[in-house]
């Protein structure tokens, strides 16, 4: 595994090594630059260390089914709402979730308009619809971006994705790619197979071919293989990698958030989150019930989410750590209010919702209705930028953030969306 | 503090004279001449290559562009072997190129990989792979129960690309085939497995999206649900289409024990079918009568739902307007064989084959993705599309011809280098590509898999059918499905971290690192070449190229740290030359 015996101790070499790719990338022109708008005292950034978790729902879950429940519409299904320790009633079949709403907020006023998979991931992701002539850095990256100043001391990726699905850090360069684990956390490849003296002194032959090519200004691929090197080897040799082995936690909060690979993936959250990673996306797909939505609600969707992200929400009170993190419920859409002759739902964008907390967002609240029979928003309607532009607010990140590209075509942060106030006491 | 280790300092100063006195000190050795560095000249190649240099010239006076200067010719046999075989050269392929003095050694080059016998077991995997990716996607038939057979697909589409079967028949055998997917069972047809998977769920939604984006361009599959916003397309077109897939379906079938050929077993995961004991699974892919969902076979309609929940009809009709019988019966008409008829006739076929070839070969085509022409998307070159689409038809849907003339285009045999006089052009940055340079793209993950394959010999051992399932096995590891109606996956082999730490310790680079007798390190070690020219090889082997001063020099290091043992430090110039941004990137 990550090979204790190959441990760099507080030596040089290591340092020696990134200063000789950090050498290189002076060469290299910078593609884009960012405005840095946090800039606090070191002393002060541990204890404001801001972090996010998303549960993404990949698929584009029912959450008139979860959420925002139409109880004798003919559009409602067979559950029925349940009251939560918040003022918000959510589905039956959430009964730990409703436990911990109080310190969680529901938007039911998501009204988007990408109904495919592959552009409402995108979208919901990056803010931005797809556009076939740039791509946009996705939510991860644009936080780990802001917030990596915060955490000096942090060793491994600033973006994690447990399980995949998630969306690449476009314009902001491979860098900022997000790490996939499965929900094992296994991470292939650690071995080294040299001993750590050996290891460097490759490093030292690859940095000079390495920086011979960037130098040679052949666009920003060869800097940023540069900067994803220097990221891996940083890894490779962190003690920080076993934030990843979910199997170190005693058994009860192993069975408290389910041995499922989604409530070992909240796990991991928790974990990394704890050393230091700003950013933590986890995975659970299956959602996409374009037939029998409700027994396979029942059976098994909805009892896996319940038990891992009620977990996730206590553990991180307890821990402390709620009150610096923002936890992201979503998916690509919502489904369709009409049930269609499979006993499915399709896809819709039109009304759905959301599910967001920590970090100062006012729980036990929902914001924004739908009509009677869920088809349509009946109050301010918000998207995918909204919802960012909040989660940026909740983490302290200016809005007025602006990515600006070589030929200087600004980039808001969050496409301009304008915060949902209510969420805000 | 000071544990940055110094080289050479630990070494005992009269062993280091008796290294300079052996000469094994490797900067004290002459230089052979460096011909890889050298460009050759762009000669007239004649039409169509001439229009579209052109062309393609035209733009860069347009924008004012000033395009890089030609590739050296080592950078261009790399560019060309990875985009035509999908491999690095070898040593030797690599030195009989730059070593031709002829004025026409590219032609020669690129006629030798499409048209010498050498070549065509290579040129038909690497294009195989290729579209195996495109029809069936990294994941397709490595599922339980999935019904495409992947080795079928591959086995159709090598026989396909061994033969240079014409593109437009290739697309006509696609879209219509019927028969069995598994090689070795009765009535096998790979060609069914384009569809096998993608006819029997939701009303063959996914053959229909599929076709109209891989072969015509067109992006549909939004189309289904909605008229949509920025697409052309509205649902009833979608619809029509989606009526020429009706009479199709996909059976499962089972073969008995006794008759399981080999290779065929129950798909599992990686396409590496498991040998089973006693019944395999396959699929046939068969026309048949269509009632229509209005039960009238004579007149076989489908219906579809608005979003206002009302509901429509619709009959085969193509998206040019034509119409077809709307008779169900197979015996009357065949809906397959009308559509891929009128798919012959579109101009929207060649258009999507040349633009997704150009994107090939010059890392974008004239539209992003290559699979948009809709309206909504205009191309970046509409007279060179126009142009290579309609040479492509005349000349006969000849993939190796419009091969041939893009790789000996202008534009394909620049440099990747950015200069002050073409910065502007920069599709990164959302402008769409002047291809007044080489753009940098980073290898695919097959293309690594052979190029390591080739440069270091590691994994050559054993049958076709063996290589191609180690290939699979490592491929795996990279890729996601993401499990939903559109059959959508991604790869981590994107210059992310799982990648670096592949490349820096997976099992694959121990074994190119190998220094048992017979690898590629051993040949090289045991040469009676002197060191400099051993470092040289391994830098053609890896990059194209021989190594600089100051690669020189820190080789020179790493021999002094393995005091002087020549096999390891090769070792390690090796492992860094495979780890380098310039070994991964097609530059």
């Amino acid at each position: 595994m990550w090979a204790a015996g190959y441990r760099v101790p507080k030596g040089m070499s290591r340092r020696h090594f990134l200063q000789h790719l950090a050498g290189a990338s002076t060469m290299a022109a910078a593609a884009l630059s960012l405005g840095h708008t946090l800039r606090v005292h070191a002393a002060d950034l541990q204890k404001r260390r801001k972090a996010a978790i998303l549960l993404w729902m990949s698929g584009g879950p029912p959450t008139i089914d979860m959420w925002d429940l139409k109880p004798g519409a003919p559009t409602g299904g067979p559950f029925r709402p349940i009251s939560t320790s918040g003022d918000v009633q959510i589905c039956e079949h959430l009964p730990m979730m409703a436990k911990v709403m109080h310190h969680l907020a529901i938007v039911r006023s998501m009204s988007t308009r990408e109904a495919d998979h592959n552009r409402g991931r995108y979208y919901m992701h990056t803010g931005y619809a797809p556009n076939p002539n740039i791509e946009h850095p996705s939510y991860g990256a644009v936080i780990a971006h802001e917030l990596i100043d915060q955490r000096p001391e942090l060793e491994i990726p600033p973006f994690i994705s447990i399980g995949g699905g998630s969306v690449g850090p476009g314009f902001l360069g491979m860098a900022w790619a997000p790490f996939t684990v499965d929900s094992n956390g296994r991470v292939r490849n650690l071995e080294m197979g040299v001993d750590e003296r050996r290891l460097y002194q490759r490093l030292e032959a690859l940095a000079v071919i390495e920086s011979g090519f960037i130098q040679q200004n052949r666009g920003p691929a060869a800097d940023d293989h540069r900067k994803v090197l220097q990221k891996t080897v940083s890894l490779l040799t962190s003690s920080q990698m076993a934030a990843f082995r979910v199997e170190q936690e005693p058994q009860a909060v192993r069975d408290r958030y389910g041995n499922t690979p989604f409530g070992r993936g909240c796990l991991m959250a928790r974990r990394l989150v704890e050393v230091g990673v700003p950013f933590v996306e986890v995975d659970l797909g299956g959602w996409d019930l374009h037939s029998n939505t409700h027994s396979t609600l029942t059976n098994n969707l909805l009892p896996n989410l319940d038990r891992a992200m009620s977990a996730l929400i206590e553990d991180l009170e307890v821990r402390g750590l709620l009150q610096d993190t923002v936890v992201l419920w979503m998916g690509e859409f919502g489904r369709t209010p009409r049930i269609n002759a499979n006993a499915g739902r399709d896809h819709w964008a039109r009304s759905w919702s959301v599910v967001l907390g920590g970090s100062g967002i006012k729980g036990g609240i929902a914001v924004g209705q739908t009509n009677e029979d869920g088809t349509r928003v009946e109050s301010e309607p918000y998207a995918a930028e909204d919802l960012m532009a909040t989660v940026c607010k909740a983490l302290g990140i200016s809005l007025e953030t602006t990515f600006t590209s070589r030929n200087g075509r600004p980039m808001k942060i969050a496409n301009g969306g304008k915060v949902i106030h209510e969420l805000f006491a | 503090m000071a544990r940055r280790f110094s080289l050479g300092q630990r070494v005992a100063a009269g062993r280091l004279a008796w290294w300079l006195a052996g000469g094994l000190l490797v900067a004290s050795i002459a230089w052979p001449a460096l011909v890889y560095g050298q460009r050759s000249s762009q000669p007239d190649y004649g039409e169509p290559i001439r229009t579209i240099n052109e062309l393609i010239r035209r733009t860069w006076q347009d924008y004012g562009l000033r395009p890089s200067g030609p590739a050296t010719d080592g950078e261009w046999c790399r560019r060309v072997f990875l985009d035509v075989l999908g491999r690095v050269p070898t040593v030797n392929e690599l030195q009989e190129f730059t070593r031709d003095r002829s004025p026409d050694k590219k032609l020669r080059l690129v006629n030798k990989l499409l048209h010498d016998d050498r070549y065509t077991e290579e040129y038909a995997r690497n294009w195989t792979t290729i579209w195996t990716n495109i029809l069936i996607g990294r994941t397709g038939g490595t599922e339980r129960n999935s019904l495409t057979n992947r080795e079928g697909m591959q086995k159709y589409l090598r026989d396909s690309f061994a033969a240079n079967k014409p593109y437009d028949r290739m697309v006509y055998e696609l879209v219509t085939a019927t028969g069995s997917t598994a090689p070795g069972t009765p009535n096998f047809n790979g060609a069914t497995n384009f569809l096998a998977d993608k006819v029997n769920q939701d009303n063959a939604t996914l053959a229909t999206a599929a076709t109209a984006r891989i072969f015509l361009g067109l992006q549909v599959q939004c189309t289904q649900c909605h008229n949509h916003p920025f697409n052309d397309w509205k649902q009833q077109k979608f619809w029509e289409f989606n009526a020429f897939f009706r009479q199709t379906r996909a059976l499962r079938r089972t073969a008995p024990a006794s008759e399981t050929p080999p290779g065929l077993g129950t798909p599992s995961a990686g396409g590496v079918p498991a040998p089973s004991r006693q019944t395999a699974q396959y699929a046939e892919l068969v026309d048949e009568d269509f009632p229509g969902e209005n039960n009238d076979p004579s007149s076989a309609a489908i219906f579809y739902e608005l979003r206002n929940a009302t509901t429509s009809v619709a009959y085969p009709v193509f998206i040019d307007g034509t119409k077809i019988p709307e008779s169900g019966y197979v015996s009357q008409v065949n809906r397959r064989k009308e559509l891929a008829r009128l798919m012959l006739q579109s101009e929207y076929l060649d258009k999507a084959i040349v633009n997704r070839y150009w994107g090939h070969f010059l890392g974008y085509g004239f539209t992003k993705p290559v699979d948009d022409l809709g309206p909504h998307n205009p191309p970046s070159h509409p007279e060179l599309l126009d142009f290579l689409a309609r040479q492509f038809r005349e000349h006969s849907y000849d993939l190796k011809e419009l091969i041939r003339w893009i790789v000996l285009s202008e534009p394909y045999g620049l440099s990747s280098r950015v200069t002050s006089g073409n910065e502007s052009d920069d599709p990164l940055l959302g402008e769409p590509p002047k291809f007044s340079r080489f753009y940098v793209r980073q290898m695919q993950a097959e293309q690594l898999y052979e190029s390591l394959i080739t440069a270091t010999q590691a994994g050559r051992q054993g049958s076709y059918e063996e290589q191609e399932r180690r290939k699979n096995e490592w491929l795996r590891q990279f890729v996601t499905a993401f499990g939903n109606d559109e059959g959508e996956e991604a790869t981590m082999f994107n210059g992310s971290i799982p990648q670096v730490l592949m490349m820096m310790n997976g099992e694959l680079i121990r074994q190119a690192l190998s220094l048992q007798p017979g690898s590629f390190l051993h040949q090289v070690v045991t040469s009676n070449d002197p060191p400099a020219k051993k470092i040289n090889y391994l830098f053609q082997a890896g990059l194209a190229r021989n190594a600089t001063r100051t690669e020189i020099d820190i080789a020179n290091k790493l021999l002094l740290a393995r005091q002087g043992k020549v096999e390891e430090a090769l070792q390690d110039i090796w492992w860094a030359i495979l780890n380098s941004n310039e070994f991964i990137l097609i530059h």
